[in-house]
Order: C-alpha cells, then sequence, then structure tokens
C-alpha cells in the first residue's frame, strides 16, 4: 500500500459531469468514496478504479484517479490482473448487483475465493437501471417489472451469504442514506489486506423507488437495522431492546428482557467459522425485516498476490534470475559441426 | 525386405552426409529416412515411445518431424478403434519438412491399433506387431472376422512379429515386479525392437529411463528390462536383413534442441518479454492443445513471468487485459472455442487501445470439434471475429520452432503499436517437433517500449495538457501506467474523444473507428516486404500460411525437381499483409492456396485482391501431406 498523503475531496472530483438520474443513491456513494479517500490518505495517482457496465459502473469516470470502464460482468477478473501486476496500486472495483452477481458472478466469487487484494463495491438496487428496469437476481419473487409482467419467477440471491460461500476474507454492508457508515466500511475494506466487498443498499429513485425504504429511512433504522460491533453484543431497537442470538446454527430476533444481555450473541468479525456471519445474512432477505449492517467477516488469509510475489522471488533465488540463453540450451542438445 | 519409402528418390538432391558415428551401424544398409508409426492403446504409452525414439534420432544427428495423435478422451475404452493413440515420427539424413507421407514402419500394439493405421502404410512396409494382442476378443473389439497375422491379409508387408506381452514379463520375472506391472512396460520392448532395426545408440535411453522414472526404481528395471528384451530379440530373432540406418543429416553447423511448437512458442514471449524489458502476465484457462504453454510458462517464475489461471475463458483474457493496463505484457493463450468466449474482452481491448497477445492454438472445430486433431479454421475468427468494426493484427506461426519467433513479433507489435495481436498456431504444430538450430540471443529483434510520463499537449494558455488519445505518427496512443504522477485519467469501452472522455458525437465516432483501422493498416510498415521462393520465371505461385510451410514446401521443391516453375511465399502477418503482397500476387497467373479449412484465406485473398484464387483445402484433422499436395497442386494448375 501506499505512503498515506494529505488530500480534501476535491482532489477526487473528477472534470466530467456526472450523469445519474437526479436523486440517484449513487450520488451518495460517490461523496462518501471520495471523503473515505481523503480519510485513508490515498494518492489519486495511485488508485485506480474499474467497473463493468451499468450505472453504477460510471462511477470511475467521475473519480479523478486512474479508471477503467470495462465489460459488463468482467471487472473482478480485469482488476485482479491489475492487481497482480500492480502490487503498488490501490485497485478499487464498482458494479452492481446485474453486473456482480449475474454475468460477472463467476468472476466475482473466484475474485473472493483467491483473496486478491481489491475493494470491491457492490451497489445493489435490486434492478436493471441501464437496461430501464427489468428484475435483477437481487429483485424479490414476485416483482413486476417490464420482464416479469406476472411477477419474477427468480428467487433472489442473498449476496452477503453469497460471498461467504465464496470464502471472501472481508464482508460488510452498508446503506446510501448513512454517509458516516459508509465512509467507515469503505476504509475498513481498503484497509483490509485482500478480497474486501461491501454491499450497499442503494435505493434507484426511476426503477426502483423505495426498495429499501422500510429499513433506512430515518424513522425505521432504530427497529430495522441491526449494527454490528465487533466484540459486542448484536442488539438493536430503541435502547437495544432486542437482540439476536444463534439457536442451533440458525439466527433468532428476541427481546433482550426475555432472554437477558449475557444471553445475546456477540460479534466477533474475526470469528475463523464463517458459520455464525452465514446465519446473520439469513436474517432478512428482504428489507421487510430487521437487517444487519457492518462488518459481517474480516478474517486475515494469504493474500493471492503476496504468494504469487514470494513464488517469483523463491523462483529466483532457487534458480537464478532468467537467462534467456539457458532457457534455450535447458532441452537436450547436440552439435552440428 | 523393407522397402524404401516410394518417394525418397524426390528429395536427394542434396549431398548425403556420411560419418561413421557409431559402429554398430558400418554393415548397415543405408536409407535416406524411415517414417514409423508408434500405434497402440491410449494406455499403452506410444507418445512416450514415439518420443524417446524422437529424442534418440536426434541427439543421433538425424533431422526430423513429428506428429502426435490422439484420442480426445484421456482412456477411450481399451481395444477400440476409437481408443487408439499414434506418434509418427519422420528421421532423415536431409533437411525434411513434414512428419512425412505414409509410414514405412507401423509398431501396432493390439488389433485396433493394426486396423485403424494398416490403411496408411506404404505398399510393403514394415510392420512390428505385439502378437500377443491378437487375442479373440481385441480382435473382435477392432472388428477383425479373422486373425490378420493368420489370414494372409497381411502377405504385402514384411510383418515381424513379437510376443511382447509374454516376453516383457517374462523379462521382469525375477524383478519382484507385479506381472500386471511388468506388463506395462511393453511399449519400451516395441522400443527396444524398433531402436535395435534403426540402429539407434541405445545409452542414452537408458540414461533417460532412470532420470524420467527417478524414485520408482521397480519401475526403471522393468522398463530397462523390457528395452533390453526387445533389443535382444530382435537381435536373435534373425532380423538383420530388415536392419537399416538412417546417417545423420547434413544440418547447419550450430547447437540443435529438439522442440515442439507449445515449448518454443512458450519460450519466444519469455525471450520477447526480455527483449522489451517488461514483465510477462499470463492469464489463462486450461484447453487442449494450448495448455502446455501454461505449464510451460508456469514453470519460469525466475523470468518475473507472472501465470494466473482464470476461472474461465473470459477471466483469462480479461486478467491479461488488466495486467497490460498495468504495464506488464498481457497474454492470454487458448484454442478456438476459447476464442470465441474472449471476442467482447478483446473488442474492448481494440478500444482502449493496450497491448495484449491472445494465442489461439487452433483445433478442429466448431464447436468442440476434433479437440486433439489440428485444423486452421479460426482464420475468419481471428480477423472478423469480434462485434463493430475492430481491426486487429493476426500473426501465424509456421513451424514449431517457428512459434519461438512468431511469438517474439506477436509481442513486437503488440507492444510497440498497442493493440491486440492473435498469434495462430495450432495442434500440429503446438505438439509436432523438429530439430532446432538455437538462435542467439543477442540476435533477437529488439522491442520499443515507450511509456508516457509527461503531459503530451499544451492546453488553453499553452499550460501542460495531457491527452490520451493524441497519436504519433503511427497513429499509435500512448501507453500511459497508473501511478504515472500527474496523468491520472479514465479509459473506457464507450467511444472516446482524443481526451479519453466519453463522446458520442457522430463525427468524432466515424473519425475513431475509421483511425483505428488505418493505425492497424499502419503496421505493415514495420513489416518487411517479402520474397517468394522457387523459380524468378514461375508462372504458378503457392501461398500458405500457418502449419501448412512443411508440406507446401516439399511439395513445391518436388514439383520443381521434375522441371515445374513454381514460386512459394508463406506469410507470416495475415494482417496487415506485407506491404509488397498486393503487387506479388498479382504478377502470376496462377495463385494456388492450400489451408487447412474450407478456403479461408482463399477468400480473404479474394476480396482483397480481387483475383481468382485456386483454393485446396483440407479438413480432415490431418496436415496435408506432400505426396497428396503435389497431386492436389497439379491438379490446380491443370484446372
Ligand atoms: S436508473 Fe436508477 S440506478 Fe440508474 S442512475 Fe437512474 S436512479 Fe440511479
Amino acid at each position: 500500500m501506499t505512503e498515506t498523503i494529505t488530500t480534501t475531496r476535491k482532489d477526487w472530483v473528477s472534470n466530467q459531469e456526472v450523469r445519474w438520474c437526479p436523486g440517484c443513491g449513487d450520488y451518495g456513494i460517490l461523496m462518501a468514496v471520495q471523503m473515505a479517500m481523503t480519510e485513508i490518505g490515498s494518492d489519486p495517482d495511485k488508485t485506480a478504479f474499474v467497473s463493468g457496465i451499468g450505472c453504477a459502473a460510471r462511477f470511475p469516470y467521475y473519480m479523478n484517479t486512474y479508471g477503467m470502464h470495462s465489460i459488463h460482468g468482467r471487472s473482478p477478473a480485469i482488476a485482479s490482473g491489475l492487481a497482480l501486476a500492480r502490487p503498488d496500486l490501490d485497485v478499487w472495483v464498482v458494479g452492481g448487483d446485474g453486473d456482480m452477481l449475474s454475468i460477472g458472478g463467476n468472476h466475482l466469487i473466484h475474485a473472493m475465493r483467491r483473496n486478491v487484494n481489491l475493494t470491491i463495491l457492490l451497489f445493489n438496487n435490486r434492478i436493471y437501471g441501464l437496461t430501464k428496469g427489468q428484475y435483477s437476481p437481487t429483485s424479490e419473487e414476485g416483482k413486476i417489472t417490464k420482464s416479469s409482467p406476472m411477477g419474477s419467477i427468480d428467487h433472489p440471491f442473498n449476496p452477503i451469504s453469497l460471498v461467504l460461500g465464496a470464502e471472501a476474507s472481508f464482508v460488510g454492508r452498508t446503506h446510501d442514506m448513512d454517509r458516516k457508515h459508509m465512509i467507515d466500511m469503505f476504509k475498513r475494506a481498503h484497509d483490509h489486506k485482500g478480497s474486501s466487498v461491501v454491499e450497499i443498499f442503494q435505493n434507484c429513485n426511476v426503477f426502483n423507488n423505495g426498495a429499501y425504504g422500510d429499513i433506512t429511512s430515518n424513522d425505521r433504522r432504530e427497529e430495522m437495522i441491526i449494527d454490528l460491533h465487533d466484540g459486542e453484543p448484536i442488539r438493536f431497537g430503541h435502547d437495544g431492546s432486542h437482540g439476536v442470538i444463534i439457536d442451533h446454527g440458525v439466527a433468532k430476533i428476541v427481546e433482550t428482557a426475555d432472554v437477558g444481555v449475557d444471553a445475546l450473541t456477540v460479534h466477533h468479525h474475526d470469528n475463523p467459522d464463517p458459520s455464525v456471519a452465514f446465519a446473520l445474512s439469513r436474517l432478512a432477505s428482504n428489507p421487510d425485516a430487521p437487517t444487519p449492517m457492518g462488518v459481517f467477516r474480516s478474517v486475515e488469509r494469504p493474500v493471492y498476490g503476496d504468494v504469487l510475489e514470494a513464488q517469483l522471488e523463491k523462483a529466483t533465488a532457487d534458480k537464478g534470475p532468467g537467462d534467456l540463453n539457458t532457457l534455450l540450451h535447458s532441452l537436450p542438445t547436440w552439435e552440428v559441426g | 525386405m523393407v522397402t524404401r519409402p516410394n518417394d525418397a528418390k524426390y528429395v536427394d538432391g542434396k549431398e548425403i552426409l556420411v560419418t561413421d558415428t557409431d559402429e554398430r551401424t558400418s554393415e548397415i544398409p543405408e536409407v535416406e529416412r524411415i517414417i514409423v508409426r508408434f500405434a497402440g492403446d491410449s494406455g499403452d504409452g506410444m507418445q512416450l515411445t514415439g518420443d524417446r525414439f524422437t529424442a534418440a534420432s536426434a541427439l543421433f544427428g538425424n533431422d526430423l518431424a513429428t506428429l502426435p495423435e490422439y484420442p480426445a478422451e484421456i482412456r477411450a475404452p481399451a481395444g477400440t478403434l476409437a481408443g487408439v493413440s499414434a506418434f509418427q515420427v519422420h528421421i532423415a539424413d536431409h533437411d525434411i519438412n513434414t512428419p512425412g507421407d505414409s509410414p514405412s514402419v507401423l509398431v501396432a500394439m493390439n488389433p485396433a491399433a493394426l486396423k485403424a493405421d494398416l490403411p496408411k502404410v506404404v505398399e510393403h512396409g514394415t510392420l512390428i506387431i505385439n502378437s500377443d494382442a491378437f487375442d479373440e476378443r481385441n480382435l473382435k473389439k477392432a472388428g477383425y472376422e479373422s486373425n490378420p497375422l493368420e489370414d494372409g491379409s497381411l502377405a504385402g508387408y514384411q510383418v515381424i512379429t513379437a510376443p511382447m506381452t509374454e516376453l516383457t514379463k517374462e523379462a521382469c520375472k525375477d524383478l519382484g515386479v507385479k506381472p500386471r506391472d511388468a506388463e506395462r512396460s511393453k511399449n519400451f520392448f516395441a522400443l527396444g525392437m524398433v531402436s535395435w532395426l534403426y540402429s539407434r545408440p541405445t545409452k542414452g535411453t537408458y540414461d533417460w529411463i532412470e532420470q524420467k522414472f527417478k524414485g520408482k526404481d521397480l519401475v526403471i528395471a522393468a522398463n530397462m528390462a523390457a528395452f533390453k528384451a526387445g533389443d535382444v530379440y530382435a537381435e536373435n530373432a534373425d532380423l538383420w536383413a530388415s536392419r537399416r540406418v538412417v546417417r545423420p543429416a547434413k544440418l547447419d553447423p550450430g547447437t540443435y534442441t529438439n522442440i515442439n511448437g507449445n515449448t518454443a512458442l512458450s519460450w519466444g514471449l519469455i525471450a520477447a518479454s526480455k527483449q522489451a524489458g517488461i514483465p510477462l502476465f499470463l492469464g489463462s484457462y486450461p484447453i487442449t492443445p494450448a495448455t502446455d504453454i501454461l505449464h510451460e510458462l508456469a514453470k519460469h517464475k525466475n523470468f518475473g513471468v507472472r501465470t494466473f489461471q482464470a476461472e474461465d475463458e473470459i477471466a483469462g483474457v480479461g486478467s491479461a487485459l488488466g495486467a497490460s493496463y498495468g504495464g506488464h505484457i498481457g497474454v492470454t493463450t487458448t484454442s478456438g472455442p476459447g476464442l470465441a468466449l474472449k471476442a467482447e474482452t478483446i473488442g474492448l481491448a481494440v478500444s482502449l487501445e493496450l497491448p495484449l497477445v491472445i494465442v489461439d492454438v487452433q483445433r478442429g472445430g466448431p464447436s468442440t470439434g476434433l479437440p486433439t486433431k489440428t485444423e486452421a479454421s479460426d482464420l475468419m475468427i481471428a480477423l472478423h471475429g469480434r462485434h463493430g468494426e475492430a481491426p486487429l493484427p493476426v500473426v501465424a506461426s509456421s513451424t514449431p520452432a517457428d512459434c519461438f519467433f512468431a511469438a517474439i513479433e506477436a509481442v513486437r507489435i503488440a507492444v510497440e503499436y498497442h493493440t491486440p495481436v492473435i498469434l495462430l498456431s495450432d495442434g500440429y504444430l503446438g505438439n509436432g517437433t523438429e530439430p532446432w538450430r538455437l538462435p542467439s540471443v543477442d540476435d533477437l529483434p529488439p522491442i520499443k517500449v515507450e511509456y508516457l510520463t509527461e503531459p503530451n499537449n499544451v492546453g488553453v494558455e499553452g499550460a501542460p495538457d495531457f491527452m490520451p488519445y493524441l497519436r504519433d505518427e503511427t497513429l499509435t496512443r500512448p501507453w500511459i501506467l497508473p501511478g504515472t504522477p500527474g496523468l491520472a485519467h479514465r479509459i473506457g469501452g464507450i467511444e472516446k474523444d482524443d481526451t479519453g472522455n466519453i463522446s458520442y458525437d457522430p463525427e468524432n465516432h466515424e473519425r475513431m473507428v475509421r483511425t483505428r483501422d488505418a493505425h492497424i493498416a499502419k503496421i505493415a510498415e514495420s513489416i518487411p516486404p517479402i520474397v517468394p521462393r522457387g523459380d524468378v520465371d514461375a508462372d504458378v505461385l503457392v501461398l500458405g500460411w500457418g502449419s501448412t510451410r512443411g508440406a507446401i514446401t516439399a511439395a513445391v521443391g518436388r514439383m520443381r525437381r521434375k522441371g515445374r516453375k513454381m514460386a512459394q511465399i508463406h506469410l507470416r502477418h495475415l494482417n496487415p499483409y506485407p506491404p509488397n503482397l498486393a503487387e506479388l500476387i498479382k504478377s502470376y497467373d496462377k495463385v494456388i492456396v492450400p489451408e487447412m479449412n474450407l478456403g479461408q484465406l482463399a477468400h480473404e485473398l479474394r476480396a482483397e485482391f480481387l483475383i481468382d484464387i485456386k483454393s485446396i483445402t483440407k479438413i480432415m484433422g490431418q496436415p496435408f501431406t506432400p505426396a497428396e499436395l503435389v497431386e492436389r497442386i497439379e491438379g490446380a494448375i491443370d484446372d
């Protein structure tokens, strides 16, 4: 990682006009990323954003950093190549639920499993925005859209469950209505070594307005958002009125008064066993029930690029730096006089 | 009697070098060449046996060419025709170009191998047969009604049989090897026989067995015993009359190694990385017959080579493109089906104008097609297989060793012109071998790499400004590495203007499309003019590309020795063409293009030059043989 430098948000703003729909949740996320960058102390010239296709994927154009707006679904693969070639860079990946979970699902899970040093921001608005409103892999069953006039038959992904299953070493969730929380999540995801993914509940006010209204509106947050804090009992609601226990592997919401604070599950994001994080991810698959936010999992695991570089060093130490002439003569040879 | 291959006369225009390299051979009749085909069940170790015979011949100083052929299944049903695995090697005392027309010697380990490959053998050819395998069950599986060893159907051949399985077991019986395991060494018995018959020095094979099976003492002992038993059997079985020797070839002085195309291509990529002074990154997904390039490059991390086994073909090319963006030479290797999957990313590379090398080791298609057989039917997809106007350079290798130089050329174009380049090889080149006179490292062509580190433009009020798509005289845009202070910018697949920023302006789009096209066309200026081989006053031109070079060269050579005036061109660059091709091609009355597809280059040339082309095509998963090419070229001339 590069040395930290001092910047202001302006240093991160590109000269390009931002062209999301007025009121789109992406604006808030862009602002939070730019502010997180100043807090992280990153250098814009040492930062690269790689994206695929979709509304969210326009993101690199709005950041005054290096950036590549690539093709649909492929950003984790392209970013992996960049990160492995250039360990000196901060490589961020930005995409939506269609980009990352549908056409690019394979690349996302393999980036997780390999633990390439990438920070992945998954904008989940539960709809296809850029193609004007079809159901996405995170849309709820029964959703009426232009491509599902009688209701979607597809069962949705739960992105947190998916990436936990894909061996992700850092998994977080935040939402576009809470800038402070977003900045905190982005910083922690960035500081994590290896692949980190942050799911961002993002409102598409044109094609799926209010998808998260039941949990992110100011008056609902307290009772609907379960803030995860490392080392603390999992509590939410007014004065921590409710909490979570893990019962036979299943996360359940209880009234704190009924079980007592000591009975509540204490969150350890570095728990080597991902099953508690997974159980938490199952609490809500639709944003109509109390939903955990924060860091689900943050564990240390060998980073792909580090191990690759170590192999290069070892090969060089064992065999000496590659000599082309020696290579050419490495199979049996014979002389013709 | 062993018959000499029927067309040997036509290649003896060259002086035969006679040196006494091996005393054992002093009284043995000499032949200019033999073509041996080892055939057996895919579990019989025929590839290994053929490989070893080849290596012994290479070290002996013969010129040679090989053609491994194996079934697509790892273990196809034993004893069936579908399960036959074969390895053909052509060894000669003179410069040769192909694995030969028809084998003069067939080693058949079972009835299926005999049935499958007998039609390929020359008239009066030699058959070396494992008689133990000719039991009722195996005969039935191969579809024989009666035993060909007994029914007289092999009367026209020189048949040498040996109970190889039993004799191998016998040779191993005191070694503590289980009979079932001993049986597996019978390919070494066959190798022992063939080595004796064709007077190959044996020491190298002993050393090799010890090396190859290091740590498996019983296997070493069994293979050695079997090899020796085969050698002794041949000597004692009164096969003296069949014994032949092929003298070392008179090759140009130098140090030689026997190389296959996939290895040569891998080394070429490493050499190019050295010449360019930037690291090599391979993103690849396993696919036959290209996987060996991934295997080979993965071994050479001390050259700064990073290999990334991707989750799929698309991630293979995507990661390579990401690495190129970061300043490495991004390479992806694949075969036809994989090239189809990579098309969208290659289009992105065209739009981004970043270096990228896509290696396609072609195989029979469409779809899974003939995965282990060769074909050259991906020319069209290489040239045109992307949506939109997405031109890119295409280069092709023409012999196994030439894959080395083709790889260097592909990298040169990619990094000097900032463009994706498709390098076409094929299964025959990838797996086939030839002796290669090793080049001097100092003579390799230089590769120029430039990164932009300062603003390249002057903006308003004379302030330094920077345009990622501002082009130089070759229409190449700068390569700007992320991390370069002050030059942060965005690139993408959406149409852009010179600033790199998105532009939907209609005129800008047309200008960019035409500029990208002109940029690729300009690469021709860096390609030397092509010089035809053959007769200056020829009226017939045979024009080829890819792995047909050996067969075309041999065929044209034979025809010229018979007095026919001919010229030959073999194209390395398929887009853009060498600068003088138009003029040249129009100066012949007849242009004949042999191809291992349905005439893809012929189609291209007709469209490009508006001339008639005689197309000769073969699409059987096997290369042309010189003899069939002679016949078909004659037919095309008379047509
Ligand atoms: S369509 Fe939806 S997601 Fe896309 S920019 Fe508009 S509001 Fe945002």
